[in-house]
C-alpha cells in the first residue's frame, strides 16, 4: 500500500489542478469552428463561388470574424494577470505552440477582413462607401480571390491544429499527450464548421454539400477518437489511466453520451438519412454536432488537468 | 559556468516543514500558497512500514517545459545557475506553464503572475544558501555548484545514491534526493 | 471599578481593531495584519533576542525592513540552535502579526466564561485585582492565590506572588507532562533529566525512544542531535504504536501495545543482566542494591513480554544486545510528556534503570552533567514565610513530587481542602487544555473570588478569568536573563525588536506595577528591567553591553562526562544509582518496577493517544497565521481496519464520542498504515471553542476536551491522560 501525503494546498493546484475552465474549452471550441469556417469559405473561393448571389462564403467572414472576437475575448477573461497581454505580441517563442497561437490570429483577422472585403454586405458598405472600389479591384482579380481563398484555407487550418498542438505540448498531462490532437481538434471544427454552415446556408446546393462534408468529417472524427484513445491505452501508465477517465471513469457519460452519443453518432445517422433523401434536412442534427463539439472541448480540457503523472492520496 | 542545484538527505530529514515556513517569511508568500512541501511516502502494511520523506519545491530543471511553453517570454532560465525565474510584469497569466510542469510546481500568485521557487537567487547572488537550505534545522538541504566538482552537493552526488523526481518527464530536474 | 468611564465593548465576534500596516510583503505573509509601526524607519536592522514560541528559548536574530518586522532567524552562535530556528520559531513574526491577539487590558462582563468584556486601562485593571487580592488576603491568607505558570516569562510574576506570600505557583509542565521522568530518574541516579533534556543524542550510538516522537515533537535541539545521530548512522530504536517519523529513521521499530512498555523494559533489562552484557564496572562502582535488583528481573523474559506487549521475544532479545553492544553511548531516551497509565514515574525509573546497566548516564553519547553560567540573582527581600506552606500536596500524599503539582491546586479550589483556593493567576498556560477533565478545571474556576489570565492570544482559559491582561509578544519585549543548564554555559538575552502594536506589555512590568499597586514595590526595586539585569551581569563580572549586541554570552567550555572528570555524583540515600530503592519500599512502593496490564477499553472503542506537531506549540499558535497555514486542523489517525469496520473514509469528518459520552468537534479523517489498529491517534491543540480565537475557532478537535478520565501517579501525582478510549459519530449527531 502507498500512502503519498503532500502538505501544499494551492489554490488550482490541489487537490487536483484546475486553472481553466469555461474560458479556455469555449475558445478552442470557437477556435475550431472559425477554423473550419475559414477552410470551408476559402474552398468556396477557390472554387471561385463567390459569385454565386447565395454563396454562404458571403456572410461566413465576418461572422467569423465576431465569432473568433467572441473566443479571443473569453481568451482574455480567462488571463490572470490580463493587462499584460500585450506582452505576447512583444516576442515570438518558437518553442511555445501558444506563441505561435497569438501570432496566427493576429494573421487570421487580415484574412478574414480580405475575403470579407469581396462581397461586403449593404450595412457595411453603405456606412463605408469607400469600401466599395476596394473590393470591386480584389474581386475582379480572380488570381487574387484565389490567392485569398488558399490563405484562408491554411490560416483556417493552422488555426485548427494550433489549439489541439497547443495541449499536446503538455506532456505533464498525460490525456493531452497525444499528437493526433491537433488532427482531432482540426477535424472537430471542420465538422462544427461544416454543421454550422449547412444550417446557416440558403442555398440547396451548399446544404447538400456541407452535409455531405459534414458527414465525411464526423466519420473521420470517430475514427481519430478511436485511435487517440488506441495510443493512450496502449501507452504508459498515467496515460492508460487518463483514457479511462473517458472510457469508464468520470468523464465517462458525458463522453460516450453527449459527445460520442449525440454529437457524432446521432448527427450522423440523421445526416446520413437526409444525405440519401430518406428524411428532410432538418437543423437538429447540426446543432447537436455544434454541441458535441463544444461539449468535447470541455472533456477534453478538463479532463486532461486531472489526468496527471503522479498519484497523491491527500492534501493535509 | 554554474548549475545550482539542490540535494537532500531524506534519511535525516523529519518533514518538519521549517523549510516551508522560512521559505513563507523570506519571500512574502502569500497566506494559502506554497512555494515548497514536505510529501511523506508510506508504503507497506504496519508495522513492516517504510517511510520516505521529501522537501519538494520547483526542480529548475535543465529542459524545463515550463519555459519552452511560456509565450511572454517571462519564464526564463537565469543567466548564472540555469535557474529557472518568472519576469512577473511579463507574465500575463495564460497558464500555460502551470499546466506544463509535471511537478505542479507553480501556482497562480494573487496579484495573477505565474510564480514559485527562486532558488532565493536574491540570497545566492549575496553568497549565501536560499532560506530553506538555511534554516534546515536537520541539517538534510544542501545547496551548490554541480559544474563545481568540490562543492558539497557534487560530493554528496558522487558518494551515495540519489534520485531526482520523474525522471522519465524528460525535464532533467535538478534536485536531488539522496536514499 | 465603579467609576470606569465608558468603554468600548468587545463583542464575542471578535472584531479585530485596524489601524495601517507598514508592510505589504509582511502583510502577504502573514495574512491581514493591525499594527501601527515607525513608518519613518528604513532600511534592514538586526536585533538578536530568544524564540518564546515554545519554552526552548533558541536564540534568535530578528530582522526588521523599513519598520516592519520581517522575519526571524537562528543565532549563529546560539549553542541551542546553532543558528537555525525550529518550523515555530521560523514563524515567529506570526505571533506579533496575529490578529486574534490580546490588545488591550480586559475586564469581565457578566458571568464567568460567557467571553464578554470591558476594555478597561492598565491602572483600572491593577486596581480590581489589587481589591481582590487585599480581600482574599485579609479573609483567606496569602496562600489562597495561587499561580499557574509556563515559560520563562512567569519569573517576575512567580516573584511577585511570593512576595505577596502565596508558596502555591505551580507549572502544568510536572504533573501533566515531565514529572514522572524527573521523579523517575531522581529515584535512581538522585538527579532528574533537566530542561532542555541532558540528553548527549548527538553522539549516542544507539538511540532508545520509547514513544518519544522527535522530528514531530520538534525541540529544536533535540532535533538537530537526533538527525546527527541518524546521519552518523546511529542505531535507532522506536518503540511506539504509532509509526511516528522517528520509527520511519529506525533499525527497528516495535509497535507496542500502548501501555505495557514496563514489560519491555523489564524484560530488555531480564536480556542484559542475564547475559551480562551490562557496564559491570560502573554498575560496581556506582550501583546500589544491584543483586536484588537483578533477582527481582528473573521472571521478565522476553517470552513472557510478548503476549503483554506484542513484540516477539527474537526481537526484544535482538534489541536488547543491540542496546548492550553500543554502551555506554546507548541512549535510552527518558522521553518528555510522559504522563501516560498512570505507572509512568515507576515507567521512568525502568528507563533510567536499563540506562543506569548500560552506563550512560555521566558518559559520552548518554547522559552529561549540564552547566551553566554563575549569574548572581537579584537582591531582594526574604519572602514571607507561610505558616499553612503548599496546598497541593497535603500531608505528603505523593511523597515523590518534588515540584508543585497542578492538578492538587485544583482539587483544593474545588474542596477548599486543606485550606481554601480563591484566587488564580495564570500566565502563559491554557488550563483547559493543559489538565485533564476539563470539567473539573471549571468548576474549580467557577469557586473563585479572583481569575487573572495573562497571556498573548484570548485562550479558552482566558476566556473564564475576570481580569485578562494583554502581554506583549516575546518580539516586542524583555524578559529574564536565560542562565541554560546545557552542554555548554552561556546567557540568552530577550530584548524588544519592535514595539507592542496596542495597549500590550511585557510580564515584568506587570508584575511590577501589580507589586505597586499591592504595596510590595520592595520587592521590584529596580526601575525597569534593564537596571535589573545591569545589576545582576555586573554583579557576575559580565558585560551588559555585549550581550545587548550578540544576544548570547558563552562562557567557558567546561567537562560535562565523568571521563572528562566530571565527579560522579548521586544526591541518594545512598549516594549512589539506587537499582533497588529503600525509599520507594518503606513509602509503601515497588522499589523495582513491577509491570500491570492496562485496563482495556469498552468495545468497539479505541485508545486515544494524542502528540505534537513541528509547526505548532500547545494550543497556543493556531491564530498565528504562518503556522496555521502550515496546518489549520488536526485529523483523527485511524488504521485502514479501523476504518473498514467503522464505515470511515479519507478526508470525512466525524466526531469522537469518549467512553463518558463527551463528543468532540468535527475532525477529518486520515486513513492509515500507520498506526496499531486499535488505537486512534491526534495532534493535541486544535478544537478551539474561544471565539476571540477567530482564524482557530472550531478547526479540528480538541483531544483535552476527551481527556475526562486520568490516572493519578502514586508516586508523584502525575495525571496519566492515555487512558480515554473513543468511537466514530457521524457529524450531525
Amino acid at each position: 500500500m502507498l500512502e503519498l501525503v503532500t502538505t501544499r494546498t494551492n489554490p488550482m493546484i490541489d487537490p487536483s489542478l484546475y486553472i481553466w475552465g469555461w474560458e479556455i474549452p469555449v475558445y478552442l471550441f470557437l477556435g475550431g469552428l472559425v477554423a473550419g469556417m475559414m477552410m470551408i469559405s476559402g474552398y468556396f473561393l477557390f472554387k471561385g463561388r463567390q459569385r454565386e448571389v447565395s454563396c454562404s462564403c458571403l456572410t461566413l467572414p465576418l461572422l467569423s470574424v465576431v465569432l473568433l472576437s467572441l473566443g479571443m475575448l473569453a481568451l482574455f477573461i480567462d488571463l490572470s494577470h490580463r493587462w499584460h497581454f500585450w506582452r505576447m505580441y512583444t516576442t515570438f517563442e518558437p518553442t511555445s505552440p501558444m506563441s505561435w497561437g497569438s501570432w496566427i490570429l493576429l494573421l487570421v483577422y487580415p484574412a478574414l477582413l480580405a475575403n470579407a472585403l469581396i462581397r461586403p454586405p449593404a450595412w457595411i458598405t453603405s456606412r463605408l462607401p469607400w469600401v466599395i472600389p476596394l473590393s470591386q479591384r480584389i474581386a475582379e482579380r480572380s488570381a487574387t480571390v484565389k490567392f485569398i481563398g488558399i490563405v484562408n484555407m491554411l490560416l483556417g487550418g493552422l488555426l485548427g491544429i494550433y489549439t489541439g498542438i497547443l495541449l499536446s505540448a503538455f506532456g505533464a498531462r498525460p490525456l493531452w499527450n497525444s499528437s493526433i490532437l491537433g488532427l482531432l481538434f482540426l477535424t472537430s471544427g471542420l465538422s462544427s464548421a461544416a454543421a454550422f454552415v449547412h444550417m446557416v446556408a440558403s442555398d440547396p446546393y451548399e446544404q447538400k454539400l456541407l452535409a455531405k462534408a459534414d458527414n465525411g468529417f464526423l466519420t473521420l472524427e470517430l475514427v481519430i477518437i478511436a485511435l487517440f484513445l488506441i495510443g493512450l491505452v496502449s501507452s504508459a501508465q498515467p496515460h492508460m489511466e487518463a483514457a479511462h477517465l473517458l472510457l469508464s471513469g468520470s468523464y465517462a457519460p458525458v463522453f460516450w453520451v453527449f459527445v460520442v452519443g449525440l454529437g457524432i453518432v446521432l448527427p450522423l445517422v440523421i445526416q446520413s438519412m437526409a444525405v440519401n433523401y430518406k428524411i428532410a434536412h432538418t437543423p437538429v442534427a447540426p446543432i447537436l454536432v455544434v454541441l458535441g463539439g463544444l461539449i468535447l472541448r470541455f472533456v477534453i480540457v478538463h479532463a486532461g488537468q486531472v489526468s496527471h503523472w503522479t498519484r497523491v492520496v491527500s492534501s493535509h | 559556468m554554474a548549475r545550482y542545484a539542490m540535494v537532500i538527505d531524506t534519511a535525516r530529514c523529519v518533514g518538519c516543514m521549517d523549510c516551508v515556513v522560512a521559505c513563507k517569511t523570506e519571500n512574502g508568500v502569500p497566506e494559502g500558497y506554497d512555494r515548497d512541501w514536505i510529501a511523506y511516502e508510506t508504503t507497506g502494511a504496519f508495522p513492516s512500514l517504510h517511510m520516505q520523506i521529501r522537501s519538494e519545491r520547483c526542480n529548475h530543471c535543465d529542459n524545463p517545459p515550463c519555459v519552452f511553453c511560456c509565450p511572454c517570454g517571462a519564464s526564463h532560465i537565469h543567466e548564472r545557475g540555469g535557474v529557472v525565474l518568472v519576469h512577473h510584469d511579463k507574465c500575463s497569466g495564460c497558464k500555460a506553464c502551470i499546466a506544463a510542469c509535471p511537478y505542479d510546481a507553480r501556482f497562480i500568485h494573487p496579484e495573477g503572475y505565474a510564480d514559485k521557487c527562486t532558488f532565493c537567487i536574491h540570497r545566492v547572488e549575496e553568497g549565501r544558501d536560499p532560506a530553506c537550505v538555511a534554516v534546515c534545522p536537520t541539517h538534510c538541504m544542501h545547496f551548490g555548484d554541480l559544474e563545481d566538482p568540490n562543492s558539497n552537493v557534487s560530493r554528496l552526488l558522487a558518494s551515495r545514491t540519489h534520485h531526482a523526481l520523474l525522471p522519465e518527464a524528460g525535464t532533467k530536474p535538478q534536485l536531488w534526493y539522496l536514499d | 471599578m465603579n467609576s470606569l468611564s465608558r468603554r468600548r465593548f468587545l463583542k464575542i465576534s471578535g472584531t479585530a481593531v485596524g489601524v495601517a500596516a507598514a508592510s505589504t510583503a509582511a502583510m502577504r505573509a502573514a495574512g491581514t495584519i493591525t499594527l501601527t509601526t515607525q513608518q519613518t524607519e528604513k532600511g534592514v536592522r538586526t536585533v538578536p533576542t530568544y524564540c518564546d514560541i515554545c519554552f526552548w528559548k533558541c536564540g534568535t536574530i530578528a530582522t526588521v525592513r523599513d519598520g516592519a518586522l520581517w522575519k526571524v532567524e537562528g543565532n549563529p552562535i546560539d549553542p541551542l540552535s546553532r543558528g537555525r530556528l525550529c518550523p515555530r520559531g521560523t514563524g515567529g513574526v506570526g505571533a506579533h502579526y496575529d490578529p486574534d491577539r490580546l490588545k488591550a487590558p480586559l475586564l469581565r462582563k457578566k458571568k464567568r466564561g460567557q467571553e464578554e468584556w470591558v476594555e478597561v486601562t492598565w491602572d483600572e485593571a491593577f486596581d480590581f485585582i489589587a481589591q481582590k487580592m487585599q480581600a482574599i488576603k485579609q479573609r483567606y491568607g496569602p496562600e489562597a492565590v495561587a499561580l499557574f505558570s509556563h515559560g520563562i516569562g512567569g519569573n517576575f510574576l512567580k516573584h511577585m506572588i511570593k512576595a505577596y506570600g502565596s508558596p502555591n505557583v505551580a507549572a502544568p509542565s510536572f504533573a501533566q507532562c515531565r514529572g514522572p521522568r524527573d521523579v523517575g530518574f531522581r529515584l535512581t541516579f538522585g538527579e532528574d533529566v533537566s530542561s532542555p533534556e541532558r540528553t548527549d543524542i548527538r553522539n549516542a550510538r544507539c538511540l532508545v525512544l520509547i514513544g518519544n516522537h522527535l522530528g514531530e515533537n520538534m525541540h529544536n535541539t533535540q532535533v538537530q542531535e537526533f538527525a546527527d545521530a541518524v546521519g552518523n548512522g546511529a542505531t535507532v530504536i522506536v518503540v511506539d504504536p504509532r509509526f511516528s517519523i522517528a520509527a520511519g529513521k529506525a533499525s527497528y521499530y516495535l509497535p507496542i501495545k500502548p501501555g505495557t512498555d514496563i514489560a519491555l523494559l523489564l524484560a530488555w533489562m531480564h536480556v542484559i543482566v542475564t547475559e551480562r552484557l551490562y557496564d559491570r564496572d560502573y554498575v560496581a562502582q556506582h550501583g546500589f542494591g544491584f543483586d536484588q535488583f537483578a533477582a527481582s528481573l528473573a521472571p521478565f523474559t522476553p517470552a513472557w513480554a510478548y503476549p503483554e506487549t506484542g513484540i516477539e521475544p527474537d526481537v526484544i532479545a535482538a534489541t536488547a544486545r543491540e542496546m548492550a553492544a553500543h554502551k555506554p553511548a546507548t541512549l535510552v531516551h527518558p522521553g518528555r510528556h510522559v504522563t501516560w497509565y498512570g505507572d509512568d514515574a515507576q515507567r521512568s525509573r525502568a528507563i533510567a534503570l536499563l540506562n543506569a546497566l548500560l552506563g550512560s548516564w555521566g558518559r559520552k553519547g548518554g547522559f552529561y552533567t549540564p552547566v551553566s553560567m554563575d549569574l548572581p540573582a537579584y537582591p531582594y527581600p526574604e519572602y514571607p514565610v507561610s505558616a499553612r506552606g503548599n496546598v497541593d500536596n497535603p500531608g505528603h500524599k505523593y511523597p515523590f513530587a518534588h515540584e508543585t503539582i497542578t492538578t492538587g491546586i485544583r482539587e483544593a479550589t474545588i474542596t477548599s481542602h486543606p485550606y481554601p483556593i480563591m484566587g488564580w493567576w495564570v500566565y502563559a498556560t491554557n488550563l483547559l487544555h493543559a489538565l485533564p477533565n476539563e470539567a473539573e478545571t471549571i468548576k474549580a474556576i467557577e469557586n473563585l473570588d479572583l481569575m487573572v489570565v495573562v497571556d498573548v492570544i484570548p485562550s479558552e482559559t482566558a476566556g473564564w478569568a475576570d481580569v485578562v491582561l494583554p502581554e506583549s509578544v516575546y518580539l516586542e519585549r524583555h524578559d529574564d536573563l536565560n542562565v541554560e543548564w546545557f552542554r555548554e554555559p552561556f546567557i540568552g538575552l530577550r530584548q524588544p525588536v519592535v514595539p507592542s502594536p496596542h495597549d500590550q506589555k511585557p510580564n515584568w512590568w506587570i508584575a511590577k506595577k501589580m507589586a505597586d499597586h499591592l504595596g510590595l514595590g520592595a520587592y521590584f526595586p529596580w526601575k525597569d528591567i534593564e537596571e535589573y539585569h545591569r545589576y545582576r551581569m555586573t554583579a557576575g563580572g559580565f558585560d551588559y553591553d555585549a550581550l545587548k549586541k550578540d544576544g548570547i554570552l558563552l562562557g567557558p567550555k567546561q567537562p560535562v562526562y565523568f571521563d572528562e572528570g566530571v565527579k560522579p555524583v548521586f544526591p541518594t540515600p545512598s549516594g549512589k544509582i539506587e537499582f533497588y530503592s529503600p525509599q520507594l519500599q518503606q513509602a509503601g512502593f515497588d522499589p523495582v518496577p513491577v509491570y500491570h496490564r492496562p485496563p482495556a477499553g469498552p468495545p468497539g472503542y479505541y485508545r486515544l493517544l494524542f502528540g505534537r506537531s513541528p509547526v505548532h506549540s500547545f494550543s497556543r499558535t493556531h491564530t498565528n497565521r504562518i503556522l496555521s497555514d502550515a496546518m489549520s486542523e488536526n485529523e483523527i489517525w485511524v488504521h485502514t481496519q479501523t476504518a473498514l469496520r467503522n464505515g470511515l473514509s479519507e478526508g470525512l469528518y466525524v466526531r469522537l464520542k469518549n467512553q463518558d459520552g463527551v463528543v468532540s468537534n468535527r475532525i477529518k479523517v486520515n486513513v492509515t498504515e500507520r498506526i496499531r489498529p486499535e488505537c486512534v491517534y491526534m495532534v493535541h491543540g486544535f478544537g478551539h471553542t474561544s471565539r476571540m480565537l477567530t482564524h482557530a475557532f472550531g478547526k479540528g478537535a480538541s483531544d483535552a476536551q476527551l481527556v475526562t478520565r486520568y490516572t493519578t501517579d502514586p508516586l508523584m501525582g502525575g495525571t496519566a491522560m492515555n487512558v480515554n478510549f473513543v468511537t466514530f459519530v457521524p457529524v450531525e449527531a
